[in-house]
């Protein structure tokens, strides 16, 4: 029966020495356990809500870039047309007026030649009418030595011209 | 799933129950002059499963005269008798051979109690027990001792493990890493779901301590030498404390509704002559099973790898030690997972009893 007789003095120990264990330990082992994990548990779940928010953030950024990237490339085209435009715009400029500098310069080309044309047949002209007048000359010379020809030559002539 | 559990364990503590009151009916019946060539193992373990004023460490045989001496740890023995304080150390005894007297007072060791001597002398009734007076025992016996020496394993285990907290290191290492998911355990597992959220709080230094104090104790039981091999939780006054407490909190937390299911029944008046009796035993059975199934468990584990190891001794031959052996190994490995069970058991049922008591309505 000594086996459960529960005996006085290990009843009065064991309430006492389980009260002190009981205080010591709360005040110096689960306290500083429990708030420690409950603090490293909101902490992790604070980590976790900022690398959501960093998450959401990125997303936003990267949907921002995205609409910059957009409206770069609409501005990319936008300059590169115009660029575009102007380059046209300018080659035909410029072509219209090689074709007016060109037709300027075929115009005074043109009228230089004309002009050199009619200088050269003045010139051919004067060459001509001094010739023939030497020819004639000579033809004179030789023609009207005898008075049969010079008469049949001048005949001819006004055959040849018709006097009204 | 709980209730799975709750009645697997109430099975578990019935067998062992009858069991030990098989052996305690036993040991009255043998006669200690019998042939001393029969080794009687019941003597030998309800030494080791009770508690002593000696922590016993082991015996030396005198090579002359053959005589053997038990070699123990003397403890201090504090004795109140007819409003007298009486402090001294048990090797005074001299293991029972001698009476201690201390002024007008003597005193006397027989069986591990300690009985006052009047002018009669010390007597023996015919179921040969002592009819002397008992002092008031308030002795540091060996589970006085075991039970110090727990409390500081206890106190040195989890101080420097909360300072590696302050330190500011949350990672936890070593032995942290090991306790820390248990400490949690307690508090979500335990607490948390049979308390309620608003008030487990307020119990888990309770539980933790319970549940702690069982686990070590009944490891610390299992170790068969100094400083283990006490058989502090699978004594009755130990785990009548610590279900008492859990009978001071339920009561003391219990709410308008719980007190209100005991005190007015919701049965017509008449009725309440029994109804309120059937209540106030409810609210007893409860810490009462607490106390026993620990008791029970414990104890049966000790006197089982006690037998075990008797053995060899009963048929005196070391052929049977292999047997011996491969069935305490296999036992000491049971137990372990008990010690732990137990201690889970006592902590949930804790929690259990005092959520119905602190719960408003239901």
């Amino acid at each position: 029966m000594d086996l459960v007789t529960p005996a006085i003095g290990l009843v009065f120990w064991t309430v006492l020495i389980f009260l002190i264990l009981l205080v010591l330990l709360k005040v110096f082992a689960w306290k500083p356990i429990l708030n420690a994990v409950n603090e490293r548990n909101e902490s992790i779940q604070e980590a976790l809500a900022a690398a959501d928010r960093a998450k959401e953030e990125m997303i936003k950024l990267q949907a921002d870039n995205e609409l910059v990237l957009k409206e770069a490339r609409i501005e990319r085209d936008k300059i590169l047309k115009e660029a575009r435009d102007l380059k046209d715009k300018t080659i035909a400029e410029a072509k219209v007026q090689a074709k007016l500098e060109a037709e300027i310069l075929i115009t005074s080309a043109k009228n230089a030649i004309q002009n050199e044309k009619r200088a050269a047949i003045n010139q051919i002209k004067n060459e001509v009418a001094t010739l023939s007048v030497l020819i004639a000359e000579k033809i004179l010379d030789k023609e009207l030595g005898n008075k049969a020809d010079q008469k049949t030559l001048i005949e001819d002539m006004l055959n040849k011209t018709n006097i009204n | 799933m709980k209730k799975l559990y709750l009645f697997i364990s109430v099975l578990f503590f019935s067998l062992t129950v009858y069991s030990t009151e098989e052996i305690v009916s036993n040991e009255e019946t043998h006669d200690k002059s019998d042939n001393e060539a029969a080794f009687d193992p019941t003597p030998m373990i309800m030494h080791h499963v009770n508690d002593s004023h000696n922590w016993h460490l082991f015996d030396l045989t005198d090579k002359e005269s053959g005589k053997v001496h038990p070699v123990s740890i003397p403890l201090p023995v504090i004795l109140i008798y007819n409003g007298h304080l009486d402090i001294f150390l048990s090797s005074k005894f001299h293991h029972g051979e001698t009476s201690v007297k201390k002024e007008d007072r003597e005193y006397v060791l027989y069986h591990d109690k300690i009985y006052a001597i009047e002018e009669t002398g010390f007597q023996l009734n015919e179921e040969h027990h002592p009819t002397n007076p008992k002092p008031w025992d308030f002795s540091i016996t060996k589970n006085v001792t075991a039970l110090l020496l727990s409390a500081f394993l206890l106190l040195a285990v989890f101080i420097p493990m909360a300072r590696k907290y302050k330190k500011g290191t949350l990672v936890p290492s070593g032995l942290q890493g090991f306790l820390e998911p248990i400490v949690l355990f307690i508090k979500e597992d335990i607490a948390e779901p049979n308390i309620g959220k608003h008030n487990y709080q307020k119990f888990l230094p309770y539980l933790l301590t319970a549940f702690f104090f069982i686990w070590f104790n009944n490891m610390l039981g299992l170790i068969p030498f100094f400083p283990g091999g006490a058989n502090l939780t699978g004594n009755i006054a130990v785990t009548m404390t610590l279900a008492f407490f859990t009978l001071i909190l339920t009561s003391m937390n219990g709410s308008k509704t719980y007190w209100g299911h005991v005190f007015t029944p919701p049965v017509p008046k008449w009725l309440w002559i029994i109804m309120i009796p059937v209540e106030l035993i409810g609210v007893l059975s409860k810490p009462f099973a607490l106390m026993i199934r620990l008791f029970a468990n414990i104890t049966a584990g000790h006197i089982i790898v006690l037998s075990l190891v008797s053995l060899i001794f009963i048929f005196k031959t070391v052929w049977i030690s292999p047997a011996s052996i491969i069935l305490v190994l296999f036992m000491d490995v049971l137990e372990l997972l008990v010690a732990l069970l137990q201690a889970y058991i006592f902590t949930l049922l804790s929690a259990l009893f005092i959520g119905l008591a602190v719960q408003e309505h239901h």
